[in-house]
């Protein structure tokens, strides 16, 4: 790979960008024909049931595994007695099967393999276990002694920032906020549980993995069982959702891995049940967020504080960044971010979409909406008045900042001027009825390495990257880019992905896919126009690598969401009949999918609102609500219209297509928008998600 | 799950007798719970006898003017059936608020009755539950509890009947008639479900190898003024935190005759006859319907649990019960 | 304990031996390769492995094959006539009502299951009392209801729904 070099700030000429075209994987996903990881095409495949310990924290004593090891069909137990001894065991959450050691409830303690999924589901039932157990502390509050000051957060943010004296401005201002804000543990839970199937034949293993990067899966899988990289491919056109928690490869992987390295030559199936998941897949810590907000009778921002309380796991740290979006988002000229952890006898937190953004914006944007009443301004104009030049924190000029223009151009097509009335005087029937708004950042991230190759065969332009389509359009956008990028007609552009023989591709995170797969395609196709022309031979072929990003300017992605919330007079059941959401996003690749891009993370951002919780019963040490009847997920019946716009921008110095990424800002600032509506609508304020009728029952009028 | 043998008689009688024989045998129907419970290692029989064709999946006329209810009829088909949906709304509405339309082709009548309890830990076989292992203790109790009771709870158990149907039919007196090795008895629907006492591993009164095979619905003049009103998590697809089934007849602003019963509460559906005895003969306000629904909660029991227990359901179930009266009138 | 029993799927007859614990699903998935009815949770409570069996949406993870010998399945590919995508499928891809494409499958048969409920005059938690249901919004969102999206694409299911019914009216 050679040494990555700067863009040349030169927008593509748009043809196919901006398109609004069908999904090209659409028809395969409609009749069910597109194959996902535990469906690859294989033989005789086996079937693989983890045992997962019943304890949060302590020892296996015995593993009895005698009755299983009888079963006509089952063809390996694998224990910590009889699995191999991993090459790396220096990440924790991998490193399973290597010890007797059980460091949370639900973590693998063995598996079976058999011929059918029948009895490999109840050989593992058999297994027959005895522990040693030890007093577990799952408890997570923030008065706990030992929190403790990670040395980064995800993304390789500092933990904490200060700049001037908070304290001192809440104590000098013209109108102050200072409350504490929840939200709880989630779980991504895509509707595809994590999958593989994988076969070893003695020297290569070949993995069908439900991931979002192939290639970042297979370095960290080459590690852990210390194999070359050229030993492993990993293969995974479709991936069933992942939203962060098929970022990195769990546990899961491994075992499948495992399992298929215990028995070689033969495939073998695994797929996490859905109450697995709960347990071995990631999740998104819950957050305890004390913001503290200052302004001057001209309503500016005086101060800006956000201290944050988390929680990782005692075998692996994992940090939210949950602060980290304040530091950017208004000016002031006294602030402090702080980040403290409480390390647990849990699973390992993870990332979900949005990782830090979602959360963490959930918080200051209500304390927002309770200053603006406290000074008597309007929300938006809030916003408007503290709207700062530069970043706050690093003084760079923005490469693009609409987030002004969301702000008004949503307000005009919410009809955000006819709200005048005071909290908890509207009403239609038996509804109580309020509007709320809220404002989304998300970063534009570049990753630092990917490779796209492109060879012209047949009259077409054959374009291949290992890149990832979780549903966000990848198999249809980044060939629209490539269509440009070559000057050529879409159609004549042949996509592969989600292969790592084909070039490195980086992880679909951080909502840094289009730019980073598509940068590499311009520049792929730069070498190969430079080199072939417009006329090109079968066979010819050139790669490109992605540049490096400008280093001059802070770069993000904004948005305003708006909310209309309904309350029952009666009963404080909450709907959403309507959520509007303006973003600026640079240049939009494909407003269809883009769209579903938005009004998906806005749908998960009102899931997240009203539904999803992840109740630990600290007694055993594992989350209660771990299916889909008791952790709810929004239904259609949730959800009414949901509209998404973006406004023109152009941004020559994110990247050659002038885009930025739109997978993850959806989700930041939903939860803010509605928990603003529902005080508009009740009077009542909640500070902790979700908002559940149990929080409002109090504050409805007597019947 | 453990292997079982499948069968398929060809007479309910016979049926009975296969599973009354055979301490180890279950009767499936729809299979929606069922199967669920197989998979999660809740029962592990060691057959399934197959009752499906066996009882009757038509809704016949009644002489009383009532309707007898197959036991194999789909909880999709007697939603939908227009005598129900004019002469018992409430019961139609109950079915439509349960489930989802697919489970609701799916389910029967019998086996609706005969659902069990959601209860996370009841359907969690590495925790502790009456229930499910009697005497192993309730892990319910201090634990998360919004989908738990507030009445007739035990100290053993305090899990709720996760039907809506059920709900409805409660309130509308129905009866269910069962065949057993002696023949046949008919039981009120308000007698079916047990509440937990020091045996919750028993739902119901039905001995084993008894078969629910019809459900019969007196007329009732009230009960085309009826409605379900279910209170939950999510705007479908979930169960109940609350619901209340209720028929009223109102004249000259004297409540004539009501009918209520409640769900997502108790261990049964649970019928509010001190409700009823307070409305009966009193004014059709606002004010009755409060001090009925008072009445009736006098005896709730809130638990306590993760974030907040479930105290908020006594107040909750109050103002629900309050409204749908109010709407009703 | 194995059974020999008879599917047609897709139009096809297939026989074929399953154990007795082995749900439709599962004897679609693993032992006819037919993958187009989903596993999403294997309980119930999401939808995606909906299939109409003889003619009706129903769960495919929540029914046992030796349950049903001789039954008619149709899964989401088994809908398609001639290389013909059915209309609430075309539906799906014109109003890009998938994402990820895992859930739809199941939202496809379970819509076109529905829309036949629907034009029997069944009615749904959203039909007011007493009347025939309509074709609104309410209604396809509340029939939908029992198939979870995890990426959110409700908004643009609900009116492929109703496109594709307006479409074959």
């Amino acid at each position: 790979m050679s040494a990555a070099k700067p863009d040349s700030g030169v927008l593509l000429e748009r043809h196919a960008i901006g398109r609004d075209l069908a999904r090209r994987d659409g028809r395969a996903k409609v009749t069910g024909t597109a194959r996902y990881a535990v469906e690859a095409a294989v033989e005789r495949p086996l079937f693989v049931h983890p045992i997962q310990a019943t304890i949060a924290l302590g020892t296996v004593a015995e593993l009895d595994t005698s009755a299983a090891d009888e079963l006509e069909g089952v063809v390996v137990v694998l224990t910590p007695a009889t699995a191999e001894r991993l090459a790396s065991t220096d990440d924790a959450e991998l490193a399973i099967l290597q010890t007797d050691e059980v460091a949370f409830r639900g973590q693998i303690i063995g598996a079976v393999i058999a011929r059918t999924s029948e009895v490999a589901r109840d050989a593992a039932d058999l297994v027959r276990v005895r522990y040693a157990e030890r007093e577990h502390d799952v408890e997570f509050s923030a008065d706990r002694d030992d929190l403790y000051k990670p040395e980064k957060v995800n993304a390789g943010f500092e933990a904490d920032t200060v700049e001037g004296d908070v304290d001192a401005a809440m104590g000098a201002a013209a109108a102050t906020v200072d409350e504490t804000y929840t939200t709880a543990m989630v779980h991504n839970n895509p509707l595809e549980p994590h999958a593989s199937t994988a076969l070893w034949d003695d020297k290569t293993l070949t993995l069908w993995d439900s991931t979002q990067g192939v290639h970042s899966a297979r370095s960290v899988l080459a590690e852990v069982f210390g194999l070359a990289e050229e030993q492993l491919r990993v293969i995974c056109p479709y991936v069933g959702g992942g939203f962060g928690s098929k970022g990195t490869p769990h546990a899961n992987v491994v075992l499948a891995v495992l399992c298929a390295r215990a028995v070689p030559g033969e495939p073998v199936r695994l797929a996490l049940t859905r109450q697995q998941m709960f347990a071995l897949a990631g999740y998104r810590t819950p957050t305890i967020q004390r913001v503290q907000l200052a302004a001057d009778p001209d309503s500016r921002l005086l101060a800006i504080a956000h201290d944050v309380v988390e929680l990782t796991s005692k075998i692996k740290e994992y940090a939210e960044q949950t602060a980290v979006a304040t530091r950017g988002m208004y000016a002031a000229p006294n602030r402090r971010t702080t980040h403290r952890l409480a390390a647990l006898d849990l699973p390992v937190p993870s990332w979900m979409r949005a990782p830090g953004e979602c959360p963490g914006m959930f918080a200051p944007e209500v304390a927002l909406d309770e200053l603006a009443e406290k000074l008597g301004i309007d929300p938006i104009e809030l916003r408007i008045r503290n709207e700062p030049e530069v970043d706050p924190e690093s003084g760079k000029p923005f490469s693009s900042r609409n987030l002004v223009a969301c702000l008004r151009d949503g307000a005009a097509r919410f009809g955000w001027g006819e709200r005048n009335a005071p909290p908890g005087s509207r009403r239609e029937g038996d509804w109580l009825l309020g509007t709320g708004v809220a404002a989304s950042i998300y970063p534009t991230y570049r990753m630092s390495a990917s490779t796209a190759r492109i060879r012209f065969e047949g009259g077409r332009y054959g374009v291949q990257i290992g890149a990832a389509d979780l549903g966000t359009g990848t198999w249809t956008t980044l060939a629209q880019i490539a269509a440009d990028a070559l000057a050529v007609h879409v159609d004549h552009v042949n996509l592969q992905i989600g292969d790592t023989r084909l070039p490195y591709a980086s992880v679909a995170g951080g909502s840094s896919g289009m730019t980073t797969w598509g940068s590499a395609v311009v520049e792929a196709a730069s070498a190969f126009r430079n080199a072939f022309g417009d006329e090109p031979a079968d066979g010819d072929e050139a790669q490109g690598d992605v540049g490096r990003a400008s280093e001059d300017y802070k770069m993000s992605a904004y948005g305003a969401q708006f909310a209309e919330a309904r309350v029952n007079i009666d009963t404080g059941e909450v709907r959403v009949p309507r959520l509007l959401g303006v973003f600026a996003c640079g240049q939009i690749i494909n407003p269809r999918t883009a769209r579903s891009q938005f009004i998906g993370g806005m749908t998960m951002g009102l899931s997240m609102a009203l539904h999803e919780s992840s109740v630990v019963d600290p007694r055993f040490g594992h989350v209660v609500t771990h299916d889909l009847a008791d952790y709810h997920v929004a239904a259609n019946a949730d959800v009414g219209e949901i509209e998404a716009h973006w406004v023109e921008e152009h941004d020559p110095h994110v990247n050659a297509m002038g885009s930025k990424g739109i997978g993850e800002i959806g989700i930041v600032g939903t939860a803010a928008a509605i928990s603003n509506a529902v005080y508009d609508a009740t009077g009542v304020r909640v500070r902790s998600l979700p908002i559940t009728l149990d929080k409002l029952l109090a504050g409805l009028p007597a019947q | 799950m453990r292997p079982f043998l499948y069968d398929a008689p060809g007479e309910a009688l016979d049926a009975v007798r296969a599973v009354a024989a055979d301490p180890d045998a279950m009767f499936l129907a729809g299979g929606t719970n069922l199967v669920d419970h197989l998979k999660l290692g809740i029962i592990e029989p060691g057959r399934l006898v197959d009752v499906r064709a066996l009882t009757s999946s038509e809704i016949v006329e009644r002489d009383d003017g009532g309707l007898s209810i197959g036991a194999a009829v789909r909880n999709a088909d007697l939603a939908a059936d227009p005598r129900v949906r004019k002469r018992y709304p409430v019961l139609s509405e109950a079915l439509l608020a349960g489930a989802s339309g697919q489970l609701r082709n799916m389910a029967t009548t019998g086996g609706n009755l005969l659902q069990r309890t959601r209860c996370t830990y009841f359907q969690d076989v590495t925790t502790p539950c009456n229930k499910r292992v009697p005497g192993s203790g309730c892990s319910a109790v201090g634990g998360w509890t919004r989908n738990h009771a507030i009445l007739g709870t035990s100290a053993d158990c305090v899990a709720t009947h996760p039907s809506d149907m059920a709900v409805a039919l409660a309130a509308l007196d129905a009866r269910v008639h069962i065949l057993g090795l002696d023949g046949e008895r008919m039981i009120a629907l308000g007698d079916l479900h047990r509440l937990p006492g020091a045996a919750p591993q028993r739902d119901t009164v039905l001995e084993h190898g008894e078969l629910i095979t019809t459900v019969e619905l007196p007329a009732a003049a009230c009960a085309s003024n009826s409605r379900y009103r279910k209170v939950r998590d999510r705007a479908s697809y979930a169960f109940a935190l609350v619901s209340v089934a209720a028929a009223l007849d109102v004249r000259d602003g004297t409540v004539r005759d009501v009918r209520i019963a409640l769900g997502g509460v108790a261990h049964k559906p649970w019928r509010a006859s001190l409700a009823e005895d307070a409305l009966r003969g009193a004014p059709a306000t606002i004010d009755s319907y409060r001090a009925a629904a008072d009445a009736e909660l006098f005896v709730a029991r809130a638990l306590d649990g993760l974030d907040g227990g479930n105290a908020f359901k006594i107040d909750l179930l109050r103002r629900t019960l309050t409204a749908t009266l109010r709407d009703l009138t | 304990m194995n059974a020999e029993i008879t599917l047609h799927v897709d139009g096809a007859a297939r026989s074929l031996t399953v154990d007795t614990r082995t749900t439709l699903l599962d004897a679609l998935r693993e032992r006819l390769a037919n993958t187009s009815p989903k596993k999403g949770c294997d309980h119930g409570q999401c939808g995606a492995c909906t299939i109409l069996l003889d003619g009706r949406r129903v769960l495919a993870c929540l029914a046992l094959a030796v349950a049903h010998d001789g039954a008619h399945i149709t899964t989401a590919d088994g809908l398609q006539h001639d290389g013909v995508l059915h209309a609430v499928a075309q539906a799906f891809i014109d109003h890009d009502a998938l994402q990820c494409g895992y859930c739809t499958p199941g939202q496809i048969c379970s819509a076109v299951g529905m829309l036949d409920e629907l034009a029997a005059g069944r009615p749904s938690a959203a039909t007011p009392a007493g009347a025939e249901p309509l074709l609104d919004d309410d209604e396809i969102a509340e029939r939908m209801s029992g198939n979870l999206c995890r990426c959110g694409a409700y908004m643009n299911i609900v009116p492929a729904v109703r496109q594709a019914a307006e479409a074959t009216r």
